[in-house]
């Protein structure tokens, strides 16, 4: 079974390298400041000892005050784990890419533009993924609405 | 797109989202179901040869693989030995749309997925049937209000036989098959398209013997 890391000894450890990513300590793991995500990803990466050189998934979440975008990493060498978090605005939502870092983020970053509207900085091929070019903003925000259609025929019979 | 000129993926992709717009807002309704009008009733014979052969025909309707969602699996258990799909001469599921008439619609059909559906379907040659197999090909679903369903694929192609069902399971797929192999032997062999020319010629003689 993987091991997940205690959130508040990575703090910690970030934080002595860091201390512009301004790590805090959440419920399930590290959220840090976005600026800073490249730099932190990398250390997660490279030092020795945390070796996450797998990123599982990643995740979009539309807060409504703010948008939050979670990595879970897994260490293949270590079997542990751990989450990572970050927060952007949603009138200038950007987030520096960790493509370079692992590949796998790829099409996982291309579905959180295509339905959030999160911008991926430094992303090689950020285009939509499920829907098609052209359709009206990001769905899964949560004010967003479907564009004025004619009615549907399930509206019809009702 | 220019022609000729190399292109980046990007503008593939708008190519693609002029195609599903355009699509879509040509598909805001059902198809309408193919109606004899009483002209042409009265004055089309079905002789005895087509009866024959939608007879043969109905042996071994091939159908092409179109799973898309988890219907595909019930479809698969289907022409699977348990239900044997192949006792209805329908085993070979072809990867061809040209060598197959009949298109199994398993799943829910979202809209970037209808020009594909609606191609596959084009290449089919005639005669060619369709069965939407479930909630999500019949209606939507529950994804009927979805930004990115298509709510009934009726709206793209013809449908002649609809299997409610979430799915549904291989005997309703088989009674479905059934009833369409029932279709096929008694129809006379013409679709739509041809239908219309057929209804304009005929009342183009009708209308040309009262003058």
């Amino acid at each position: 079974m993987t091991q997940a890391l205690s959130g508040e000894e990575l703090v910690q450890r970030i934080e002595d390298v860091l201390p512009q990513a301004a790590p805090e300590f959440t419920t399930d793991g590290v959220l840090v400041r976005k600026e800073a995500l490249p730099e932190v990803m990398c250390f997660l990466k490279e030092t020795p000892g945390l070796d996450f050189d797998y990123l599982v998934s990643i995740t979009g979440v539309d807060y409504q005050d703010y948008l939050e975008v979670v990595y879970h990493l897994v260490s293949l060498q270590h079997n542990h784990s751990l989450v990572v978090k970050t927060r952007c605005d949603r009138e200038s939502p950007v987030i520096p890419s960790v493509v370079s870092l692992w590949r796998g983020a790829d099409f996982q970053e291309r579905e959180i533009y295509d339905l959030l509207g999160i911008k991926f900085e430094g992303h090689p091929d950020l285009r939509r993924l499920l829907l098609w070019e052209g359709f009206p903003g990001h769905p899964l925000r949560k004010d967003w609405s479907p564009p004025e259609e004619a009615p549907t025929s399930s509206e019809e019979n009702n | 797109m220019e022609v000729g000129r190399p292109y980046s993926s990007l503008e593939l992709d708008r190519e693609e989202g002029r195609t599903v717009e355009e699509l879509k807002a040509r598909s805001q309704s059902p198809l309408p179901e193919p109606e004899l009008p009483p002209e042409v009733e009265k004055n089309v014979l079905v002789t005895s040869l087509d009866r024959f052969v939608s007879w043969s025909r109905h042996f071994s309707v091939w159908p092409v693989t179109f799973g898309l969602a988890c219907c595909a699996i019930e479809m698969i258990c289907t022409s699977a030995s348990r239900w044997d799909i192949a006792r209805f001469g329908m085993e070979v599921f072809r990867a061809s749309p040209r060598q197959a008439d009949l298109m199994i619609v398993a799943g829910t059909l979202t809209w970037k997925m209808a020009p594909a559906l609606k191609q596959v379907y084009e290449q089919m040659p005639e005669p060619k049937w369709v069965v939407a197999m479930g909630s999500c090909a019949i209606s939507g679903g529950t994804f009927a209000d979805s930004y990115s369903v298509v709510p009934g694929v009726n709206r793209i192609v013809p449908v002649d036989i609809y299997i409610p069902g979430c799915p549904p399971r291989p005997e309703a797929l088989l009674h479905g098959l059934i009833m369409l192999r029932e279709k096929v032997k008694r129809e006379a062999p013409i679709k739509l398209p041809r239908l219309e020319l057929l209804i304009q010629l005929v009342r183009h003689m009708v209308g040309g013997k009262r003058r």
